[in-house]
């Protein structure tokens, strides 16, 4: 009964953005009421809440009576409509327009563009319905070739036609830079930064309310409950590390919400509450490092094999290196040092090789694989000294003498 | 509507014939008549002055009119003149002026022209033929529709207004009877081997064919109507839910009923024959039955007319197969004007036949006018071939039609095309060789078929008329094609009016003829295909339009929203101040060649926002108002934007549309364009061509930018081209030298804004809204001067600076003036660099990877380090800082977001931990940015 609050699908009033929220909340009503035409870019790193912003406006701004009948909305996402040509049908047929049979559009792109345009042209300021245009990913419509779909909405925006708002999301910093310069020209350059300029305190805060069951939960005996364990939680120290270390690491709220899902999905009927360890033990689920598992996986030979390249590294100061080198180092040892380890045959070590490889832990460094010998072509490590360690330390029954020859300066 | 083969590939003869009289002065020579043949034919056309005749021109379907005044060659005896003079069609007058007439024009009513700006020299060889021109006096109405090719001359036209003509100019008209040509022009499919027999005399001698056998066609033709009401029940069916065309085709039928009614006689007969087909048609319990009735009730009518125009061109002694000779041969027409009653009566059943029934002819319909040539020319050799299965083609006939529908490539159409075509050639021949034995119809297939199959003449007649059913749906098609092409030619008020209809229909018809299959044909299925929902159709005749609000724009409320309104880039200024020395040169550039009636090219270049298009658009609103106070002739404007086309040959397609209308492909519309331009058409006004974003229309050849520069040098094109795009060297840059050449030398570049301009062009903007303060505005001005001259730019600052305004202050009504402060705000909104607030928000591991990033710089001396390399040094910075350090994918993380930001650009995050790292920003912003944040 707990599990009713999954955190995402439900964004409440955007926190810690309401000046940006108010500006486009305006500019939008603008549109919508008084037929005027604008442009605008919401920019923010991943995360930062600009699609919330978005939709948050929208819902606001279609509650208001008038407004709702009246405005065309019209999603785009740089992702899905990868050209002009998709994207134009896709905005005919979600305008509906006259071409549009059942949920297919005909005619060719020029057709099309010309349609479109035409029926853009048509209306004019107090009489037509204001179209929203939202361009998720707005840097990939930059990338269209002569940028003619922006070019046309902006030219739009900026003359006495249909009224439209085109409404730009994106993530890079330098988005006008991608605009051409009569495209850029045409753009009103209203830039609507989401910069979580968040503290810690704040953003312990919003961790305590997006916990918190909402205030009619039905159960009283249990919301009670329920906040008073989360509020001793977020008191206690090894969380607070925890939620710092989040915090240092990124300040958005997808990361958290994963993290908090991940200690969510420990509760159940018999367990009622969030533990401190569940937290914790989300954390290192969250922060556990993407090659540690391969490695723990990996044989002996391969991790030898590893251990080399990283004693090659370190004497050839990151140069590139290739099997024979690897097998030589290997090879010295085993005659010098081990005692434990098989003198494996060499097609073996190969073919331990060729799996690393094949595991990307090791990449070869010229494409031109075809006319170099296998035994020669040359590799580079794709791990760090500190992974290596790491996993050496946690490598199950890992012989002693390999312990030391990877912990000995040279090999 | 006549369409005159101007395209077919038949090559005209033009020979001087009579005395010939020099004229010294002129060193050039007179003559009497000209002679028109045609090439491998000994028929001939004789043109006197003093005849009305028709002159080729851009539009196939409406040649243009003139009354030929002398004929003359100069000395060398290679050029053949003619002196005309000329004739209008509404079609021609400038459709601003249309409304001048104040009245609904009769669609064959020409205009004297009384205008100068026209050149009444023509060659003679754009003469197709004679025409048959007749004056009504002013106050007596049009003569009811009888001929098609009589044009009524009631009112003259001097580039202004509609006036009276004066009767006085009409008088040497030779009243009614044009002088006969020698011999109707054919073809060469009709008559190869034709006798020099004159067609005409021969037809009036024709004797009537039995009666009974008309009466037989007739009933057979319906049967194959009520036939084919199944189908049409199921297309109707269709569209039901589109209720303008169903409403167009209940006009269409009461319309037939109408005329149905004046030949009681010939009703009653159908009747008789059709008794069966109602009785079945009423079994069905349809919601639509009524609507089919109607519809079973137009077939009737239908194949009554069909069978009333064979009659009533009996009695004309006239068979129906002249109808095409006469459209085909522009000659022809003047000869019969008897005969061209009948082929107005029977024009309207093919029309209402063909577009009831075969929406693949419909499909045909579309096919280019010059395939249509191709059809004729081919249509010879296969003709026998085909002809010699007509049995496999009567059994199957609507095998032939899907199979044009589904025929996309034009060798399939053509193919289909020819086999619907040539029926109605069979049938010429035939009813030829039925009604004149005289007729060299020897030659043609179709006889031959008919000795072979002498021995069941009842099959015979049927096939006959089934033939002669799709004969005339293969006509229908054909009176399409000139009511695509152009509505305003038309030669018979009624039949204009179902064209306009049948042509949406047609589009609709089209569209679904090759969505669907082909529909059922027999009846009783109709019901449940009503049910099923109906295919999708393509709208073509979609009108382009953004759904109406419901709740009216609300107007500004105060001074603030006021001023914002004004300065809205969009809103149209009453002047463009700071622009009148550009301003006065384009418009006398302009103007001089619209005066003058040549062509030129002339280039503008100026960064975006230092209004080009603005001013070039005022120069023409200057310009149109001019010639609408009769200070300069007329001309048009066309614009198009390389930016707003896909491709840069839609260029020619843009610019055909807005010329005349017409849709096609880009290589045809380039042909028809090139047409148009090079050749000496008469009574060709100026036109003004807009391209902007010139710089787009690039292609690796150059063929358009070559062709937009080429046609104005034309002598015949009076084509003004004003092109538009940034940068000044642009000629120089991107043109071959061909093309620069061309294009010529007549440059202006707009220089960006000062920012005295900027703050005059608010100022004016604003026009006495009292918003801004003197210094606010002046910072703008300056501002935005100094970093780019656009006046875009300006504007959407002070804008931003009224609403800023209007947040700042405590209630919108108080708000005051738009401030320095204000205008502050607004300018840091939309010039300070994001990045340093960017650094600032970022999380502290993301710092600190930016520091990390500036130390391996600085260790290496490099702008470029791998992931590996900087998470090293990220690894020891945290040790410094006390932070626990993080592992790889972590660093990889915070590393892609900054990434994602662009603070940092990256290689292809494939490369994981060897990918590069640069930084977007400068060091010392970063420093900066990170220092600040420290303290």
């Amino acid at each position: 009964y707990s599990e009713r609050f999954c955190h995402r699908r439900l964004p409440e009033k955007p926190v810690g953005m309401e000046s940006q929220h108010k500006h486009l909340l305006e500019l939008l009503r603008r549109t919508a009421v008084h037929g005027e035409s604008n442009s605008v870019l919401i920019v923010g790193p991943r995360g930062s809440g600009k699609t919330m912003l978005l939709n948050c406006v929208l819902r606001e701004l279609l509650e208001v009576k008038d407004v709702n009948k009246n405005v065309l909305p019209v999603h785009l996402n740089g992702l899905l409509q990868t050209d002009d040509r998709i994207a134009l049908k896709e905005i005919t047929r979600q305008l509906n327009l006259e071409n549009v049979v059942g949920d297919k559009v005909f005619g060719s792109f020029a057709e099309n563009l010309a349609f479109l345009l035409e029926a853009l042209k048509k209306g004019d300021r107090s009489s037509s319905r204001p179209v929203l245009f939202i361009l998720d990913e707005f840097d990939l419509f930059a990338h269209h070739k002569n940028q003619t779909l922006l070019y046309n909405l902006l030219d739009v925006s900026q003359s006495a036609q249909a009224p439209i708002a085109v409404i730009g999301l994106t993530c890079r910093l330098d988005v006008l830079e991608l605009l051409e310069k009569r495209v850029k020209s045409r753009f009103s350059h209203r830039q609507i930064h989401l910069l979580s300029s968040l503290s810690f305190i704040q953003y312990l805060d919003n961790v305590r309310s997006q916990l918190s069951l909402p205030q009619d939960f039905p159960d009283t005996k249990f919301y009670d409950e329920w906040n008073e364990s989360i509020k001793t939680l977020c008191e206690d120290q090894p969380v607070v590390d925890v939620l710092q270390r989040h915090y240092n690491s990124s300040k958005d709220f997808r990361s958290l919400h994963l993290l908090l899902m991940l200690a969510l999905s420990r509760v159940s009927a018999s367990k009622p509450a969030i533990k401190p360890t569940d937290l914790l033990e989300a954390s290192r689920v969250c922060m556990v490092d993407s090659k540690a598992n391969i490695l723990h996986g990996l044989s002996i030979l391969e991790l030898c094999l590893i251990i080399a390249m990283k004693h090659l590294n370190d004497i050839y100061e990151g140069e590139p290196f290739n099997f024979q080198m690897v097998h030589n180092e290997f090879k010295k040892f085993l005659q010098r040092k081990s005692h434990s380890i098989h003198n494996f045959d060499k097609p073996v070590v190969i073919k331990a090789f060729e799996h690393l490889q094949q595991l990307e832990l090791i990449k070869s460094m010229d494409s031109s694989t075809a006319k170099i010998q296998k035994e020669y072509q040359l590799m580079k490590l794709m791990l760090d000294h500190s992974q290596i360690m790491e996993a050496l330390q946690k490598y199950p029954q890992c012989p002693t003498d390999v312990k030391q020859w990877a912990m000995s300066a040279f090999g | 509507m006549v369409r005159y083969f101007t395209r077919l590939r038949v090559r005209r003869i033009y020979k001087w014939g009579g005395r010939s009289y020099a004229d010294r002065k002129l060193k050039s020579y007179g003559f009497e008549y000209l002679n028109i043949g045609v090439e491998g034919q000994e028929a001939v056309t004789t043109v006197t002055p003093g005849q009305y005749i028709l002159i080729e021109g851009n539009d196939d379907d409406n040649p243009f009119v003139a009354k030929l005044l002398k004929l003359f060659g100069d000395e060398s005896h290679k050029q053949k003149k003619a002196l005309v003079q000329w004739f209008l069609r509404l079609s021609e007058v400038p459709q601003n002026k249309k409304l001048l007439l104040g009245r609904s024009p009769h669609p064959q009513e020409i205009f004297y022209y009384l205008g100068r700006a026209c050149d009444d020299e023509i060659n003679v060889e754009s003469i197709l033929g004679t025409v048959h021109v007749q004056h009504v006096p002013e106050d007596t109405p049009f003569p009811e529709p009888g001929t098609k090719d009589t044009l009524y001359v009631k009112m003259s036209w001097d580039t202004k207004a509609f006036n009276v003509l004066d009767p006085v100019l009409m008088q040497d008209t030779p009243a009614s009877t044009p002088p006969k040509p020698a011999l109707p022009l054919f073809p060469p499919c009709a008559s190869p081997a034709a006798t020099p027999v004159s067609r005409g005399p021969v037809r009036r001698a024709l004797p009537t064919p039995d009666p009974t056998v008309m009466r037989r066609a007739g009933s057979v033709s319906d049967t194959r109507a009520t036939m084919s009401t199944g189908k049409m029940g199921t297309l109707e069916a269709e569209s039901i839910h589109s209720a303008s065309k169903l409403s167009a085709s209940k006009i269409l039928s009461t319309r037939r009923r109408g005329s149905a009614a004046d030949t009681p006689g010939v009703r009653k007969k159908l009747q008789l024959s059709n008794g069966a087909s109602p009785g079945k048609r009423m079994t069905r319990e349809d919601v639509l039955c009524e609507l089919l009735d109607e519809e079973v009730e137009s077939e009737k009518v239908m194949s009554l007319k069909l069978s009333s125009s064979v009659s009533h061109s009996l009695q004309h002694g006239c068979s129906l197969s002249p109808m095409r000779s006469g459209r085909k041969t522009p000659n022809g027409q003047g000869g019969f004007p008897r005969k061209l009653t009948s082929i107005s009566l029977d024009r309207l059943s093919p029309t209402a036949l063909g577009e009831q029934d075969f929406s693949s002819d419909l499909l045909l319909a579309v096919t280019p006018l010059a395939l249509e040539d191709e059809v004729f020319e081919a249509g010879l050799p296969t003709d026998s071939g085909s002809a010699m299965t007509p049995k496999k083609r009567q059994a199957t006939p609507r095998r032939n039609y899907v199979r044009g529908q589904k025929a996309t490539t034009p060798s399939r159409r053509k193919e289909s095309a020819m086999t619907m075509r040539e029926p109605a050639l069979g049938v010429l021949a035939e009813e030829d060789s039925e009604d004149s034995p005289m007729q060299p119809i020897a030659m043609t297939p179709r006889s031959k078929r008919k000795s072979a199959q002498l021995v069941s003449s009842r099959i015979r007649k049927q096939l006959n008329l089934l033939d002669n059913n799709e004969e005339l749906s293969s006509d229908g098609d054909d009176c399409f094609v000139p009511s695509k092409k152009d509505l305003q030619s038309s030669s018979d008020e009624e039949s204009e009016e179902e064209q306009t209809e049948s042509e949406e229909e047609t589009v609709v018809r089209k569209a679904r003829g090759r969505n669907c299959k082909t529909p059922s044909r027999t009846p009783c299925k109709t019901p449940s295909k009503k049910a099923t929902p109906s295919t999708p159709r393509t709208p073509r005749n979609a009108t382009p339009s953004i759904p109406s609000r419901t709740v009216p724009a609300r107007q500004p409320g105060n001074i603030l929203e006021e001023a914002r309104a004004r300065l809205h880039v969009s809103s149209v200024p009453e002047s463009l101040p700071c622009r009148e020395q550009e301003f006065q040169d384009i418009y006398n550039f302009v103007e001089s060649k619209v005066m003058d009636g040549t062509g030129g090219c002339m280039y503008i270049s100026g960064v975006p926002g230092t209004g080009k298009t603005a001013t070039v658009h005022e120069v023409i609103r200057c310009l149109q108002h001019a010639s609408d106070m009769d200070e300069i002739p007329m001309f048009r404007f066309i614009e198009i934007n390389g930016m707003k086309m896909t491709d840069p040959h839609q260029a020619y397609v843009q610019i055909l549309q807005k010329l005349t209308g017409q849709k096609a492909t880009a290589d045809h519309a380039a042909a028809l364009l090139e047409k148009r331009f090079s050749n000496p058409a008469p009574k060709k006004e100026t036109t003004v061509l807009l391209v902007d974003e010139l710089d787009l229309l690039w292609t690796r050849k150059q063929n358009v930018m070559y062709n937009l520069f080429d046609w104005p040098t034309r002598h015949h094109a009076r084509l003004v081209v004003l092109t538009i795009a940034n940068t000044m060297d642009l000629p120089e840059r991107i043109m071959i030298n061909r093309v620069a050449s061309r294009l010529g030398l007549t440059r202006m570049s707009f220089q960006p804004y000062s920012f005295k301009q900027l703050q005059q062009i608010i100022t004016s903007r604003l026009n006495k809204v009292k918003a801004f303060e003197e210094d606010a505005m002046q910072l703008v001005s300056r501002k935005v001067a100094a970093l780019s001259g656009d006046a875009r730019r300006c504007l959407d600052i002070c804008r931003r600076a009224t609403e800023i305004c209007e947040h700042s202050a405590s209630h919108p009504s108080t708000a005051g003036l738009v401030r320095m402060s204000h205008v502050m705000e607004a300018l840091d909104e939309m010039f300070s660099s994001s990045y340093i607030t960017a650094i600032r928000c970022a999380s502290l591991q993301e710092q600190l990877f930016l520091r990390a990033v500036i130390a391996e710089f600085r260790r290496l001396g490099l702008e470029e380090a791998t992931f590996q390399q900087v998470f090293v040094q990220h690894q020891a910075l945290c040790r410094v800082e006390g932070l626990q350090p993080i592992s790889v994918s972590e660093g990889l993380a915070v590393c892609q977001r900054l990434g994602a930001c662009r603070l940092l650009l990256l290689e292809a995050s494939r490369l994981d931990v060897l990918q590069r790292v640069r930084l977007n920003v400068s060091q010392d912003d970063v420093l900066y940015a990170l220092k600040a944040d420290r303290d």
